[in-house]
């Protein structure tokens, strides 16, 4: 069952330099249970996205919908949102200094939040509950470490401690916002671990919002892939990871070193993510894109389907079947550019080769790899 | 206020600019500083009364000749009633009227707002350079260097600084010169202070060390590298600084241990106006208001410039300031407490 | 170069005792590291400061970098990594030990005699928004390596400058803009044109690509390698992303806690780890791939990396290692070539990992230490 249906969300901040356009009519769904990844680079919007659900982006002009549980999350009260916050959805940061007091003990801040939602909660048993939680969590001797401070604690057991928190009120949804980011190899594995155990044994649905594939590839089940405060590509995990179809994502691909074999030449995407202010027309990839048509320039895509299992979803103006890395959808993908790209496009296209060395692009020979 | 809700909004903030993204291209921080002061109409407000005002202290000998009253002249006749006491504006061509012995009062606002601005702006500028050379070096070299400079600094800020002023000016005697070195030895140290902490800051960014990994000497990293990022908080620190140096003088001298008399200065103007509150209103409302008006204009451009340069006070609203912080939020039943926020809450919670 | 084919080419060696060459002609060596120690005071106490513990940043650290190769070297935080590359690069003082570079010992050398060498030791920084001064143009960041050595001036710099930024890929034209009016891998390749501009030697990058976006990673990466073909560049590449690092590099060190767990051609090193930290970390680091994370064997450390200050007896490694046994805390593993590796790939490791053994399954056996 659903239980967060988000419809059309735009979000916009006023600035003094310009209307930052942070998100730009952004809808998907989260089923109990399930896990969604939102991947993004840095001003894709990801984050201001799932802020704004929770009502953390103040000063923002947002319109459309957020239905969570029969309720409009945009429509809520700041009183009725204190309510959800916590109990019903909450919420992981990358980094847990800032979110847990620094002078306050660990444990005291669990059974606080606690008790701060149900006040019949005795502080004895909402102390008991911390240790629990701490110790559900994998913090070793956790009656003890209740009693530390967070600078006690090391990076990994502070994200186990901000879990431990977000878990505190048994939430119906948890949004994790780059929660790995600032940890290493090892502990980042430990708490992904933790996350999908957790998952597992909760039926929580997960939101995980991250610029890491590779964090994506391990716990997603649906995967978002947001572009200048817009999806992209919305899929199951597998497709967005084997038969891509919009260029970004193909190209977001491409561009890891796992992707191509040690010592070659990585094959990145061209070009500069844009200013939020100042948009390019069209579709916002367009400029980076190496499958530019003329349409691209003046014409926005919506999300629709494309591929074969139903599920798969890209803002392209690409043929629907032309998804995968496969050469028969290459050639769909060529066939289509070479049909319908006109002299602007061309234009466009030649700028985008010239940018770095190693792009590929359709049409033009040598890869731009002039230099 | 808790440090984590401080620390939320400071986050808030940043998150605010990371939407902006790229939004500064094309734009120095300079260039930047001012588009966003242009905007402040209380700062650009202040600037042009500084600017009328420097204009007016500039002019002064032009209206010497308009008026056809030089600043020292006393006029019995015209500029005192026949009860001996100054003659108020409008009357006999003396537009702010006359002081206690019938000298121009305009011209003598005017002359006596050269002396303070002068005054002012030297201590300011003697006191910034000091400062910032004390706090660089305090906050570069570390160590030894910065405990005895750190010590010094403390020591001056320490001390009681109007008593040591009066005793200074006792002693030395009051003059022009005695003021200016007096003010300009209490700007330094705290300007001393900021510079260091800014300093240390900056010390441990990564240019820093790109330019030690390049060769680059001690003195080359202060002056190229530190020198420039310190120039925005300086500049403000100085604008600050200005009307505290002017009322600083004023005060000396309203005590009479700083510009002697006929030298008009705000502070004696002041001083002799008290003689006569009952019988000539203007005497003290027309100096006391042109250092009013100078102080709280210095004072406003100051936290004008500051908050166009830090991005922080801009946040997402255009216009908004956030000169004061907000409360903390009340809390409601079953909320959070305010010492204890949500920690969901992670940014600044909306104004109502 | 007659004797040197091979993966022994690529290689740097580090033993114990006197660093042994396999393979590698004096000549070809650029940077040798002899048992670098960097140990930094701890000091506490307000008035009276008094040191009460080292941090152990390096330890007995010893590796050889050929020309015009890259060594990777990979750790996470507090492995010491930094700061064997910024003693590499003269910014911070050794402790103990000797860095030659291109046949001279460079160590500790002061400030002036170290200025020579500085124009053929060049870094990148991992941060591409506070390693470039933002109150200053670009052009003048680029022109500050030509300003302090004066190399370059006037028109001649400015010439210099504007052929750098172009063969960075930046536009010439944009000389005089600030670093806050560039992205981030655009300000990437700034510091990449001011490490490029007194054509050194040696490049030390310091995660050059770990604060960009993904789409621009690949950019500088590309970027690095063209430059290294074109120069003759030798690169120390430290980095936390495997996947990076196996890419740019010709061998790979992994530092744990100060030391060198393992060292080799690259290959060997990604195929058949012998230290069960390397394999814990190559395990751990996600792949974009959701078939391969599906199937792969997490080997899930327990605890957190002790504190270097107070480092764990004989093997760091052993309070987290799933094969640790008692002689692991007693007695400290040697550098060496392990179950019949080639003498260029070695392990510091009593019980070295065999392929294909499943130290997965180990883990739990192990109770929680932290």
């Amino acid at each position: 069952m659903t239980l967060l249906e988000v419809r059309d969300l735009t979000v916009s901040f006023n600035t003094a330099d310009g209307v930052v356009q942070a998100v730009r009519g952004v809808s998907f769904g989260v089923d109990a249970g399930r896990t969604l990844g939102i991947v993004g680079e840095s001003g894709s919007g990801k984050t201001v996205l799932t802020q704004t659900l929770l009502g953390l982006t103040p000063g923002a002009d947002i319109s459309g919908s957020a239905r969570f549980d029969e309720r409009d999350l945009l429509q809520l009260t700041e009183e009725e949102m204190r309510h959800i916050r916590g109990e019903r959805i909450s919420v992981i940061f990358q980094d847990p200094l800032t979110s847990l007091h620094p002078l306050y003990k660990v444990g005291w801040q669990i059974s606080e939040l606690i008790r701060a939602h149900d006040k019949s909660v005795s502080k004895k048993d909402a102390a008991e509950r911390a240790v629990e939680l701490l110790s559900r969590v994998g913090i070793p001797r956790a009656e003890r470490r209740v009693n530390d401070y967070p600078h006690q604690f090391s990076g990994g057991m502070r994200q186990r401690a901000m879990i431990a928190m977000a878990l505190a009120l048994s939430p119906q949804m948890i949004i994790a916002d780059e929660p790995t980011t600032a940890l290493d190899a090892t502990v980042q594995a430990q708490i992904l671990d933790l996350l999908l155990r957790l998952q597992r044994e909760s039926g929580t649905a997960l939101i995980m919002i991250t610029h890491d594939l590779g964090v994506v590839a391990d716990i997603a089940d649906e995967v978002l892939v947001m572009y200048a405060g817009r999806a992209a590509e919305k899929a199951p995990k597998r497709e967005v990871f084997y038969t891509p179809h919009h260029p970004y994502t193909k190209g977001l691909l491409e561009s890891i070193p796992s992707s191509s074999a040690a010592g070659d030449r990585l094959r990145p995407i061209a070009g500069q993510p844009p200013s939020l202010i100042n948009l390019p027309s069209g579709c916002k990839f367009h400029p980076r894109c190496g499958y530019v048509m003329d349409r691209c320039l003046s014409e926005e895509p919506d999300l629709r389907q494309v591929g074969e299992s139903g599920f798969h979803n890209s803002a392209c103006w690409l043929p629907a079947g032309a998804a995968g890395l496969s050469e028969e959808a290459e050639e769909l993908r060529e066939e289509a550019v070479h049909e319908e790209r006109g002299e602007a496009a061309a234009e466009v296209a030649e700028a985008v080769a010239a940018d770095v060395p190693g792009v590929a692009v359709v049409g033009i020979e040598g890869e731009g790899a002039a230099e | 206020m808790s440090i984590t809700e401080v620390e939320f909004e400071a986050q808030g903030a940043e998150a605010a600019q990371e939407v902006a993204g790229r939004r500064i291209e094309g734009r120095s921080q300079w260039q930047l500083t001012w588009a966003r002061l242009r905007r402040d109409k209380v700062a650009i407000g202040s600037l042009i009364v500084i600017v009328i005002m420097v204009a007016l202290a500039i002019a002064a000998p032009a209206f010497v000749s308009l008026t056809g009253h030089p600043p020292n002249t006393a006029y019995p006749i015209t500029g005192q009633d026949a009860a001996g006491n100054p003659v108020g504006p409008g009357t006999n061509g003396f537009w702010l009227g006359t002081d206690g012995t019938g000298r121009d009062l305009f011209i003598r606002i005017l002359y006596g707002a050269r002396i303070s601005l002068f005054v002012g702006v030297l201590t300011t500028a003697i006191g910034t350079v000091a400062g910032v050379a004390v706090g660089l070096m305090a906050g570069f070299f570390g160590g030894f260097v910065d405990n005895v400079l750190a010590r010094i600094t403390d020591a001056v800020l320490a001390f009681p600084y109007i008593v040591l002023a009066l005793a200074l000016a006792v002693v030395l005697g009051p003059s022009l010169s005695v003021i200016i070195a007096v003010i300009s030895f209490f700007a330094w140290a705290g300007i001393a202070r900021i510079v260091r902490g800014q300093t240390l800051s900056i010390k441990e960014k990564e240019y820093i060390e790109a330019a030690r990994s390049l060769g680059a000497g001690p003195f080359r990293i202060m002056f190229f590298d530190i020198l420039p990022n310190l120039l925005a908080p300086v500049l403000v620190l100085a604008t600050l600084y200005i009307p505290q140096a002017v009322v600083f003088e004023a005060t000396l001298s309203y005590l009479g241990l700083g510009i002697q008399p006929p030298t008009a200065s705000w502070g004696n103007l002041l001083s002799d106006a008290q003689n006569f509150y009952q019988q000539a209103w203007w005497y003290v409302v027309f100096p006391a208001a042109a250092l009013l008006i100078t102080t709280l204009a210095f004072n406003l451009l100051g936290d004008g410039i500051r908050d166009a340069m830090d991005p922080r006070t801009e946040r997402v609203l255009a216009g908004r300031r956030r000169r004061k912080r907000r409360k903390p939020r009340a809390s409601g039943p079953g909320g959070p407490t305010a010492e204890f926020p949500d920690p969901v809450r992670q940014v600044a919670p909306p104004t109502p | 170069m007659p004797a040197s084919t091979g993966p022994a080419d690529t290689a740097p060696v580090s033993t114990g005792q006197p660093v042994a060459l396999e393979g590698i002609l004096e000549e070809d060596v650029l940077v040798r590291v002899e048992h670098v120690t960097k140990h930094f005071p701890v000091r506490a106490g307000g008035l009276i400061r008094r040191t009460v513990g080292q941090v152990q940043a390096v330890d007995d650290v010893s590796l050889v970098i050929p020309r015009g190769k890259t060594l990777g070297l990979v750790g996470e935080t507090g492995s010491g990594k930094s700061t064997l590359a910024r003693c590499v690069a003269g910014l911070v003082p050794v402790t103990s030990g000797r860095v030659i570079f291109d046949g001279r010992d460079v160590t500790n050398l002061s400030r002036r005699a170290m200025r020579p060498v500085r124009r053929d030791v060049q870094m990148i920084f991992q941060d591409p928004y506070s390693s470039l001064n933002p109150r200053r143009r670009v052009g003048a960041i680029i022109g500050d390596p030509f300003a302090i050595h004066r190399t370059a001036t006037g028109g001649e710099r400015k010439r210099r400058i504007q052929e750098l930024m172009e063969r960075v890929g930046l536009n010439p034209e944009h000389y005089n803009r600030f670093p806050a009016e560039f992205s981030g891998g655009q300000r990437q390749r700034i510091g990449v044109a001011r490490a490029l501009a007194l054509r050194p030697k040696l490049i030390i990058c310091d995660e050059p690509v770990s604060a960009l976006d993904v789409s621009i990673q690949a950019q500088v990466l590309n970027l690095l390698a063209d430059l290294q073909q074109d120069y003759g560049l030798t690169y120390l590449f430290i980095a936390h992303d495997l996947e990076v690092v196996r890419h740019v590099s010709d061998s790979v060190a992994v530092m744990y806690l100060g030391r060198i767990g393992e060292l080799g051609p690259r290959d060997d090193v990604y195929d058949t780890p012998r230290h069960p930290y390397t394999a814990a970390l190559l395990s751990a680091a996600p792949a974009a791939d959701p078939d391969t994370a599906a199937a792969r064997q997490r080997i899930i450390l327990t605890g957190d990396v002790p504190s270097p200050i107070d480092p764990p007896s004989g093997c760091r490694f052993h309070p987290r290692c799933p094969k640790a046994r008692p002689l692991c805390s007693e007695q400290e593993p040697q550098l060496e070539p392990r179950l019949g590796d080639a003498p260029t790939h070695v392990a510091a490791c009593h019980f070295p990992v065999e392929a294909g053994e499943d130290l997965a399954a180990a883990a739990p056996a192990r109770s929680e230490v932290s």
